[in-house]
């Protein structure tokens, strides 16, 4: 069992947690993920990792409230306990000397991205961080960002913190300001509509982006080919080979319909828990 | 019961029935097809052995088991004393009665199957083993602490031998799971209609008890290399035995589409992660009405009996040689037969076709043809230029194979590969190339038997006990 040791709520479906997990916490490296599993019925999803602490063995995790799992997980608190938490898995992300890099995150996208911007910054790098949410209430991390990029930029969808506009309208203004002959490398993690749109952008430019791709997985190990995904013409698995890929040689919509395989299920087993929720926690069913 | 009046005992030509669950009930269940002998049915198979003073049959088995006498032992309901004779050879009984190719091993040098049905061993093997398990088995001794500590990496039947038998010696073992449970194959691969996973969780449960520590969500060469259980770890020893869990692929068009699964996947979402009884499990799978398994070997047979528990109408076998070459089990081939699983033999699919939402809808195919007998003198198929067809298909399942995980071997410095990918052990001791190192399975063999992966497991342990011990006398 692996423990909750903290829990803070950044809005009704953004969630962090910190969990005891020294093993994984001991050698992961930024840019990894873990598999998790609440209880002995769930089903195993990955998270990427957005904080470690090795001296204390804690991992932090960041999601979003999108299915029955997430929505559980939401649900549990500090003292409650996970049954099983595996990892680090994946290649870590590839940090050197680039000169300057541009660090994307979108949405819930901006806790995986803290950590690589940290190590990069750390390598030497000029890290221009640009950060965005739907809407103010979807915004976190802002401070911690700052401190891990050189220089922060933010923006909102709907104009209600900072400034409006997506993510790539802030980037194109970079790009066209210092020129694309400054940038070095483009990061981008977040949502696939956001990554792809990211990656369409920097094609113009001829800017090279890397993007983290969050792909169905089972084992998380490279066994059982759930993860697989087009890169460059050729089949990889996300889980071994990844979660990291060269953005523009991505098969974005193959990953988006193998993404979306078992909607149905996921929709069924979402509905199914609220209604046994419902049941059980005594409020009469919200009647 | 058999007399035992050696030079005309009565022979019985049939092998003695398994009960087993009605093909139409089964087909719909995950419950187990075959039901065991009852205590006198295992006294009349076992009895049915003529006691060869040339044990063909122990040549068969590749451990060697004592087949006449633990027959004999058990013809006498003896059974405690069959087991015990089994198990001075075979440590996971209650699986091998139930998944071994007996039709190739040992069954298949019985003298009686020369003119008649061989002696089910397998059947007589299960019996007993299950006998135990309902009484609880009896721990063997545990030498006295040797204060050596061991890691066995990968919890399938290499790994379970490895670690009981090297307890057995008084060495301490942990034993590293990638997964959250621990078994290998026989937990995520076998399905539960042919391998109760209550039978396995039960071997797992004894070796615990030796003082085995099994820490699973251990992914070796991530939490931790090789190198680093030796130098920090403090292991004196590690014994790999991670399996082939690598699904291959076609590398046909459509291969990425919705729809199309690695036998592994299917087979793990349904055993590992109780897909079938989704949504009281959470992990879901789709079978649709038409199911393609592209293979022949028992992996495929689980998949295509699998898919007709899950509801599909049709479960077809797409195979690219004939029945004659089918390399499954005869008895799984026979109850996917029995359980209405249909077979495309000579036929391989050319590429896999999906609807505007990328989903499979249909497999074009070509039909191939045995040609000349080659070198080996087998006659290989070719394919029939033009006899392209397509067939109609919600879900495609490729089980044409597995190879080593590289995951482990890339990550130990000093540990030799062949081209495959698998590591290079010596067959006879499970030494690597690396000092301290053993190997052992599948890992090793590429995918092959529970049996043999079992029998590598404890020559892996003998070897390693002796390294451990000529250390200590070199202190
Ligand atoms: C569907 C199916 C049906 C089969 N049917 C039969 C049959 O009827 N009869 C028969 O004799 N054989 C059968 N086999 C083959 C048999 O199951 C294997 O030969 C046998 O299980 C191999 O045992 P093993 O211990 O080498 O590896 P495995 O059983 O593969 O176990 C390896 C274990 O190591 C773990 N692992 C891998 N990498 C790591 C790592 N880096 N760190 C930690 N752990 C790791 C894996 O998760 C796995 O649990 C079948 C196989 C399959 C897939
Ligand atoms: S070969 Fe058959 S009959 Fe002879 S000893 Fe073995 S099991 Fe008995
Ligand atoms: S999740 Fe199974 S291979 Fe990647």
């Amino acid at each position: 069992m692996y423990r909750i040791l903290e829990k803070e709520v950044f809005s009704p479906i953004i969630k962090l947690m910190v969990i005891e997990a020294p093993k994984v916490a001991r050698s992961c490296q930024a840019g990894q993920f873990v598999i998790l599993r609440i209880h002995e019925e769930g089903e195993r999803i990955p998270l990427t990792i957005a904080d470690f602490d090795r001296e204390k063995g804690t991992i932090t995790i960041v999601f979003q409230e999108v299915g029955k799992t997430t929505e559980q997980l939401g649900a549990m608190n500090a003292g409650d306990s996970l049954r099983d938490f595996v990892g680090p898995l994946g290649v870590p992300s590839h940090i050197e000397k680039f000169g300057t890099v541009m660090v994307v995150g979108g949405g819930v996208g901006i806790a995986p991205v803290h950590p690589i911007a940290r190590e990069l910054k750390k390598a030497g790098n000029h890290v221009i961080g640009v950060i965005g949410s739907r809407t103010k209430e979807l915004m976190f991390w802002e401070d911690k960002m700052r401190e891990a990029c050189s220089e922060l930029h933010v923006t909102t969808d709907d104009g209600s913190y900072v400034r409006k506009g997506f993510v790539t309208d802030v980037m194109k203004e970079i790009i066209e300001d210092r020129g694309k002959e400054n940038i070095n490398l483009v990061l981008a993690i977040g949502p696939q509509p956001m990554m792809r749109a990211c990656c369409n952008l920097t094609r113009e430019y001829g800017l090279k982006t890397v993007v983290s791709l969050n792909a169905l997985m089972v084992d998380g190990t490279g066994m059982c080919g759930c993860c697989r995904v087009s890169v460059g013409g050729v089949t990889k698995f996300v889980c071994v080979d990844g979660p990291e890929f060269d953005g523009h040689e991505v098969d974005w919509l193959e990953l988006a319909r193998r993404g979306a395989y078992f909607r149905e299920e996921e929709q069924k087993a979402r509905e199914r828990a609220k209604e046994k929720h419902s049941c059980q926690c005594g409020c009469g069913g919200g009647k | 019961m058999a007399d035992a009046q050696k030079p005309k005992k009565q022979i019985v030509p049939k092998k003695n029935p398994m009960p087993a669950q009605d093909p139409a009930v089964r087909s719909r269940n995950f419950n187990e097809v075959a039901l065991g002998y009852s205590p006198e049915t295992a006294i009349a198979e076992a009895g049915r052995c003529l006691q060869c003073k040339n044990e063909p049959c122990r040549q068969g088995c590749p451990v060697e088991v004592d087949i006449p006498a633990f027959l004999k032992l058990a013809s006498e309901g003896d059974f405690a004393g069959a087991i015990a004779k089994i198990k001075e050879k075979n440590a996971l009984p209650a699986v091998c009665g139930r998944v071994c190719p007996q039709e190739n091993q040992c069954e298949k040098y019985c003298t009686l199957g020369k003119k008649h049905e061989p002696v089910g061993i397998g059947r007589v093997e299960r019996f007993c083993a299950d006998w135990e398990l309902a009484k609880g088995v009896k721990l063997p001794e545990v030498a006295p602490p040797t204060g050596f500590k061991v890691a066995v990496v990968g919890s399938g039947p290499a790994g379970i031998t490895c670690a009981a038998d090297l307890a057995k010696l008084g060495h301490k073992v942990t034993m590293f799971e990638a997964l959250h449970v621990a078994g290998g194959v026989l937990m995520y691969g076998i399905p539960e209609f042919r391998l109760p996973k209550a039978v396995v969780q039960a071997e797992v449960e004894n070796v615990k008890k030796l003082g085995v520590e099994i820490e699973v969500n251990s992914v070796v060469g991530k939490f931790a290399t090789v190198d680093q259980l030796m130098e920090e770890g403090g292991f004196d020893a590690v014994f790999i035995g991670t399996g082939a869990g690598l699904p291959y692929f076609m590398n046909i068009p459509g291969e990425n589409l919705c729809g199309v699964y690695s036998a592994n996947e299917f087979l793990t979402r349904t055993n590992l992660m109780k897909a079938y009884q989704f949504p009281e499990w959470d992990t879901p799978i789709k079978v649709g009405r038409k199911v393609a398994v592209l293979g022949g070997g028992n992996v495929a047979m689980d998949a295509a009996r699998t898919a007709l528990r899950l509801g599909a109408e049709e479960s077809w076998i797409v195979y690219r040689r004939s029945d004659k070459e089918l390399p499954a089990r005869h008895e799984e081939v026979e109850h996917a037969h029995e359980e209405g699983v249909k077979f495309a033999f000579l036929t391989s699919p050319t590429r896999i076709i999906g609807d505007d939402n990328g989903v499979v809808k249909a497999m074009e195919c070509i039909r191939y043809e045995l040609g000349e007998p080659d070198a080996s003198g087998r006659r290989s198929p070719v394919p029939i230029p033009g006899s392209e067809y397509t067939m109609e298909v919600d879900t495609v399942v490729v089980a044409i194979g597995q190879g080593p995980n590289p995951l482990v071997p890339r990550t130990t410095k000093g540990l030799e590969v062949n081209r495959k990918g698998n590591i290079v052990a010596n067959p006879e001791t499970g030494a690597t190339s690396k000092p301290g190192v053993y190997a052992g399975g599948d890992v090793v063999t590429g995918a092959a038997t529970v049996i043999l992966a079992m029998g590598a497991g404890k020559v892996g342990a003998r070897s390693i006990h002796d390294y451990l011990m000529a250390k200590k006398s070199a202190k």
